[in-house]
């Protein structure tokens, strides 16, 4: 099993959610994660799908994702060459005498307060994968309450966008 | 996410392209129309000349300037009719088919013929009225989400809720459908959007950003798989369905010849190159020749043309061709390394691909370089010759193999041979001798039982000069028979062989195989219930019977002759016949069996 992630341009239209979904669901890939949202382009949507490959290439999943008329451009995010993000909110048990201890693993994983009730905290946390799961491991001895995840969401680094050359319309002259 | 951002950029402003004189009839300033009326003068610049379909509530405001069209409408009796009229016309024409339904029951009835269509690459568009536009998610009355529905069974499906889309859906639809790798595109129009107030104006360019395909192959790979082909020793040219889509049946013939190379087509490409050629093999597969399947299996090199590597050809994917390298020529970038690992992908046209092979080859050939396959296909020649294509008549009763056979030799080449699926497809894909390409129609990817009769009938109007014959089944028949009213009101004049061996006949010969015999529920009792001759003569079609080998051939000759209104023969054949050879499921094709527990044997010495 290996996970890659994808960043996948995809035009802004009823739908075309669906249609990613359905296409992974029903060729056998997982979807580990996925998050998306609007890009600088008007119309463009881009979303960050973290797939789990198991027997199957990962160029199958890309190839038939290319087949979606909706879908304008995909390309991989190697990891080192992209900074990878993902969001969470965690409500965790802090009484008078926990509090703080738990405030400790906040400082130390630079991590948010976001709400505090009287025996519990709100925390905020964002980072990649591996950053996320080890502050959990932190403050799971606690007593994690509730707890939500974004998905992935990733941008290469350097000065280069994905977005700049393949999004120039190419008209089809229609017979 | 809106719909609004789509396609703006370059949407025509309708004043300005009114003012260019674009459009058809040219008007000096756009008119308010409705929608309806927007939706049929779209499918008329589209070039649709006809439509198979039924009307319904949430469609009916488009049947109303239909009603006034230049289109012909042909109403059938049940929507799966319609599709499959639609695939079978495009099959024939090579033009796009046209469906048309209304919401709910009447969409969900094309989702059949939708998901056939997608399997077999034929370009078809599909139109469903939707519950109007407020009424989305209600459950209204006839409410289905047709394109959730059908997602997973289109290249691409619409839903239209303004009435100012409908033109440049409409021209996407056929776009879409007609090119790259053909497909079913499917347009959901809600009625509030049919019954609204719109201008219409003809696009003149489309702009689908994420829709490229590529049909002109690359050069280094054409150099590559040139290289390979006279490199190989046991070369096959292995040609799929697409290079009848591609219209690619002349090249593929000149490629050949130039090459010597033995030929394989598969069921979906029946009719790409001639049954009659010396080059010619057969059909490779579950049921295919012996020399077929034996060509790919002891190849070192196969030349994919437009195939797919489907499990019916490969039979176990492990011990398939285990010995040849792969050049894999696709439309469908998605199909090159999807079942087989591809050491020469090329992505284009097949017609592309073949004509630039021929060109390549022919250079080398000038030069003197052409590949030595005399001892492969000598050895080839030999198997063929061994193992041909033949059956044993029955000691009493009729051979369904025979009556094929008789049809094949009576209606010739030129005709068009359309069959449902089963033992009587099997048989119609050996024993009817295949000249042309689009001469051959049947549900291949899908396998859909009751494709015939409406098929046959599309394909009937896409070509009325043409004979077309249905090869059909008595159990597929019974599933979609009642488009006989269709053709007989319509003056469609189709003939239908009913190979009635009153079983379901593949099930039954794989219960004969491996069930011990045992026919749990194979027992169709066609010779008794209906009575096809009534029911052909109820429907106003000529009803003809024949149980007898010597009248087969005048019952064919009697059904030639009558081509004002269709004719039904039902073939009483006896239900014994299996059909051979045969991979069994799953299992490797070294395994083919020629006849029941007869395996053939190779002579590899002779390689």
């Amino acid at each position: 099993m290996s996970t890659h992630t994808l960043s996948v341009l995809v035009e802004d239209k009823p739908g075309v959610l669906a249609r990613i979904a359905g296409l992974f669901s029903r060729r056998g890939f997982n979807i580990d994660s996925l998050a998306v949202g609007r890009t600088e382009h008007p119309g463009i949507s881009r979303m960050t799908i973290v797939v789990s490959v198991e027997g199957l290439p990962l160029e199958q999943v890309t190839k038939q994702l290319n087949k979606l008329v909706e879908v304008v451009k995909i390309v991989e995010l190697e990891t080192g060459d992209a900074v990878e993000r993902q969001l969470l909110l965690v409500k965790v048990r802090a009484d008078a005498s926990s509090r703080s201890q738990v405030l400790d693993a906040v400082q130390l994983f630079r991590a948010k307060v976001v709400d505090v009730a009287p025996d519990a905290v709100t925390i905020q946390l964002a980072g990649n994968t591996g950053k996320v799961n080890d502050f959990l491991a932190v403050v799971e001895p606690f007593g994690i309450r509730e707890l939500v995840q974004s998905g992935v969401i990733g941008i290469g680094r350097g000065s280069r966008s994905i977005t700049e050359k393949t999004l120039r319309p190419v008209p089809v002259p229609v017979a | 996410m809106s719909e609004q951002t789509a396609g703006q950029t370059t949407r025509p402003n309708p004043s300005q392209l009114a003012a260019q004189g674009v459009g058809r009839p040219p008007a000096p300033a756009p008119e308010t129309i409705t929608g309806a009326q927007s939706l049929i003068r779209s499918l008329e610049h589209a070039g649709v000349e006809e439509i198979f379909g039924i009307p319904g509530g949430a469609i009916l405001p488009a049947y109303d300037p239909l009603f006034d069209s230049s289109i012909r409408h042909i109403l059938v009796r049940h929507e799966q009719g319609a599709g499959h009229a639609a695939q079978g016309y495009a099959a024939a024409t090579g033009k796009v088919g046209v469906c048309m339904a209304t919401s709910g029951p009447g969409a969900t009835n094309l989702v059949t013929p939708l998901a056939d269509a997608y399997m077999d690459s034929v370009p078809v568009v599909a139109i469903t009225g939707q519950v109007g536009a407020s009424m989305i998610g209600t459950d209204a009355f006839q409410e289905a989400d047709i394109r959730g529905i059908t997602m997973p069974i289109t290249k691409h499906n619409f839903l239209v809720t303004d009435a100012a889309d409908i033109p440049r859906v409409v021209a996407e639809a056929f776009y879409l459908a007609r090119t790259g790798r053909p497909g079913p595109v499917l347009v959901d129009v809600a009625k509030s959007a049919l019954q609204a107030q719109t201008t219409f104006t003809w696009p003149t360019e489309l702009t689908l950003p994420g829709y490229r395909p590529v049909t002109r192959p690359h050069a280094k790979q054409i150099r590559e798989a040139t290289r390979a082909m006279l490199e190989a020793r046991k070369p096959v040219l292995y040609v799929g369905g697409g290079v009848i889509r591609s219209g690619a049946a002349k090249e593929l013939r000149t490629l050949a010849e130039l090459t010597g190379m033995p030929v394989v087509t598969t069921l979906m490409a029946l009719g790409a190159f001639p049954d009659s050629h010396p080059q010619h093999l057969g059909m490779p597969g579950m049921h295919g020749t012996v020399a077929a399947v034996a060509a790919l299996q002891k190849s070192d090199l196969l030349v994919t043309l437009g195939a797919r590597f489907d499990d019916r050809v490969t039979g176990n994917l492990d011990s398939f061709a285990p010995g040849a390298k792969v050049i894999h020529a696709d439309i469908d970038p998605a199909e090159i390394g999807k079942n087989r690992a591809v050491d020469v992908p090329i992505v284009g046209d097949a017609r592309e691909i073949i004509a630039d092979l021929v060109v390549s080859l022919q250079a080398e050939a000038d030069a003197g370089r052409t590949g030595d396959y005399e001892g492969w296909v000598a050895f080839l020649a030999g198997i063929k010759q061994k193992y041909p294509l033949g059956y044993d008549a029955p000691a009493e009763g009729l051979a369904p193999q025979y009556v094929i056979e008789r049809l094949s030799a009576i209606a010739g080449p030129e005709a068009v041979y359309v069959s449902g699926v089963g033992q009587h497809q099997m048989w119609a894909a050996h024993f009817v001798q295949y000249e042309n390409p689009r001469t051959w129609i049947n549900s291949g990817g899908l396998g859909t039982m009751g494709f015939a009769v409406p098929a046959a009938m599309g394909a009937k109007v896409g070509r009325p000069e043409a004979t077309v014959w249905a090869v059909d089944g008595d159990g597929c028949f019974q599933m979609t028979n009642q488009e006989l009213a269709t053709c007989t009101i319509e003056g469609i004049p189709v003939k239908i062989a009913v190979i009635n061996n009153e079983s379901l006949g593949m099930v039954r010969q794989w219960q004969t195989l491996f069930y011990e015999g045992r026919y749990s529920n194979t027992d169709l009792q066609s010779k008794r219930v209906p009575d096809f001759v009534k029911l052909a003569e109820a429907y106003g079609a000529v009803g003809l019977s024949c149980d007898d080998p010597a009248d087969v051939d005048a019952t064919i000759a009697k059904a030639m002759e009558i081509n004002d209104v269709p004719v039904v023969v039902d073939f009483r054949v006896e239900r014994d016949a299996m059909v051979w050879p045969m991979v069994a499921a799953g299992t490797s094709n070294d395994d083919i069996k020629h006849a029941r527990d007869l395996a053939p044997e190779f002579e590899e010495d002779d390689l």
